[in-house]
């Protein structure tokens, strides 16, 4: 088990210290200053407690430990394969996990008496794929999950997803299918339906890496005033310049273990790890 | 050849009584059709929780789901037939069993429940294709936002993989509706059970016969062109 030498990480990174960190990381860090302060009395919003799993004899996932508070943006970045699409599917047990404990807004996920769609339903998920269903019009795209998980009445379900359309600018779009709208027009649909659940936190891996390059600033504009109003997020990305503007806390992950975390300067700026170190100067290239 | 051609003799009263050779045929014509359909209500219900079974995360559901395509798929129709009207009485408990052969109708019902279940295992096999074509993240949206494994299916994959095996379950309920003709061996006087009829009564092989392609063709005509109609009905735009 060479893997799991990786060294020791302060599992719960303090509140306090991701405040602090907010006017100095870098040029628009003004925009930190306008996010709700951190709560430093709250428990974790997601804690992920020595989580390992495996794929048959393959270790995906080495004793993942860190969490994310209430309010908190945390960037999780790594190399391909490092396993960190699964550990945020693990999140909402859409993968289940043999070791560890992952707890969301106080609720224990594997626990047998977890009623797992009820919290899927708080936990918004953006995919690098978008997966909005093509044969549902934008509009019931929006609506579907509101009726039949939430109870909304249609028309409430309808009014609230338009008002969530409206917000990432895509009103006059409402009556269109999938297949009729560019990919960052369907990313920010998608966005638009997981906020429609009214989640508690939002989960987004890789949301912006199948997008045309000319598309992806729609999408992380839209990130980035959802992280201001104050929304939890956990965000796989390689976009390093969303890290450093919105993020509190970067999670370097490598081999299934996190090997790194801590502010967006301290991982970002020098960080401790070689490996940390050579994937950076791949990504800025 | 020494064939005497008579066109006429569809108008020509049958010795059966009840009219013309034409209204024979036509009455086979709706035995044809009737079971044709009502065994395909079976074959899409039973073919659809089949097919659904074989894609769902449980192996017990995975196994029930392969050992009925396998079953149903790998005996001959004709076979199935006889062990459904002949074979299956006999091994009930004798008072299911003669209540069974004393069912009025009761070639069609057979027909109906042998041709559903035998039609099913196809159609399963092309809902759990339909179904694995989809994008995985499919069902991880759905499953995401809240939905329960079987709303995921209801809203989000069936309706896709329905769209997607359209043009081959067409092809299966033509395969269907000509299947319909085996059930002649068990008695039921469907349309090709009707042509031989006319045939044995009249000699007028090749009239009986034409007229029964001619009209197989029709209705197999007249499924496509509704197939078609139901295809463009559906499709999503942009896609
Ligand atoms: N269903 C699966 N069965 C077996 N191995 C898998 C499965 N899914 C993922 N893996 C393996 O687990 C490892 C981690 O995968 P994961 O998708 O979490 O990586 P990632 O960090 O998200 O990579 P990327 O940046 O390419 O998205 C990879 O080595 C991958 O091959
Ligand atoms: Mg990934």
């Amino acid at each position: 088990m060479t893997s799991s030498a990786m060294p020791p990480v302060s599992p719960v990174p303090e509140p306090q210290a991701a405040v602090d960190a907010a006017p100095g990381t870098g040029p628009v860090g003004t925009l930190l200053t306008e996010r709700p302060p951190v709560p430093a009395t709250t428990g974790p919003m997601i804690a992920i407690d020595g989580v390992s799993k495996w794929y048959g004899d393959f270790q995906v996932l080495t004793n993942c430990t860190t969490s994310v508070t209430k309010g908190e943006v945390v960037v999780v970045c790594g190399p391909s394969g490092s396993g960190k699409s699964t550990l945020i599917k693990c999140v909402n047990a859409l993968e289940p996990f043999q070791k560890g404990q992952i707890t969301v807004d106080g609720t224990k996920i594997a626990d047998k008496k977890t009623n797992l769609p009820k919290l899927r339903s708080r936990v918004g998920m953006v995919f690098q794929h978008f997966e909005l269903f093509p044969h549902l019009s934008i509009t019931d795209n929006l609506s579907l999950a509101q009726r039949k998980v939430l109870g909304r009445s249609r028309d409430e379900a309808e009014a609230k997803g338009l008002a969530l359309l409206e917000r990432v600018g895509l009103k006059a779009h409402a009556h269109k299918f999938p297949g009729q709208l560019s990919g960052g027009q369907q990313q920010r649909v998608a966005i638009a339906r997981a906020l429609a659940m009214n989640p508690i936190v939002m989960l987004f891996d890789e949301p912006t890496s199948a997008l045309d390059p000319e598309m992806v600033g729609e999408v992380l504009d839209v990130m980035v005033e959802l992280a201001r109003e104050g929304m939890t997020m956990m965000v796989v990305t390689h976009e390093l310049g969303f890290a450093r503007e919105v993020a509190d806390t970067v999670v370097y992950m490598d081999q299934g273990g996190i090997v790194e975390a801590g502010t967006p300067a301290e991982v970002l700026g020098g960080p401790r790890e070689a490996r940390t170190r050579s994937f950076l100067s791949a990504v800025i290239g | 050849m020494n064939y005497n051609w008579n066109w006429g003799i569809f108008f020509e009263a049958s010795p059966e009584g009840t009219g013309t050779y034409a209204d024979m045929l036509l009455s086979g014509l709706m035995w044809t059709i009737l079971t044709a359909l009502c065994a395909w209500v079976v074959a899409f219900a039973v073919g659809s929780v089949v097919g659904v079974l074989r894609t769902l995360p449980s192996r017990a559901a995975q196994a029930v789901g392969n050992a009925y395509v396998e079953l149903f798929r790998n005996i001959p129709l004709l076979v199935q037939m006889f062990l459904w009207y002949f074979v299956l009485p006999e091994v009930l408990p004798e008072s299911w069993g003669t209540w069974l052969k004393q069912l009025p109708d009761a070639p069609f019902y057979t027909a109906v429940v042998c041709l559903g279940f035998f039609t099913a295992s196809r159609v399963a096999e092309q809902v759990r294709a339909g179904i694995q074509a989809l994008p995985r993240g499919q069902r991880m949206a759905g499953t995401a936002l809240g939905l329960t494994t079987a709303q995921t299916y209801r809203y989000v994959l069936l309706p896709n993989a329905y769209r997607i095996i359209l043009p081959p379950l067409t092809s299966e309920f033509l395969n269907n509706l000509k299947n319909t003709s085996v059930a002649l061996t068990i008695g039921l006087l469907e349309l090709t059970a009707r042509a031989r009829a006319m045939q044995e009564f009249s000699f007028q092989v090749f009239e009986a016969f034409t007229a029964a392609t001619i009209i197989y063709i029709i209705i197999n005509l007249l499924v496509v062109t509704v197939a078609g109609v139901i295809e463009r009905r559906v499709a999503v735009p942009g896609r």
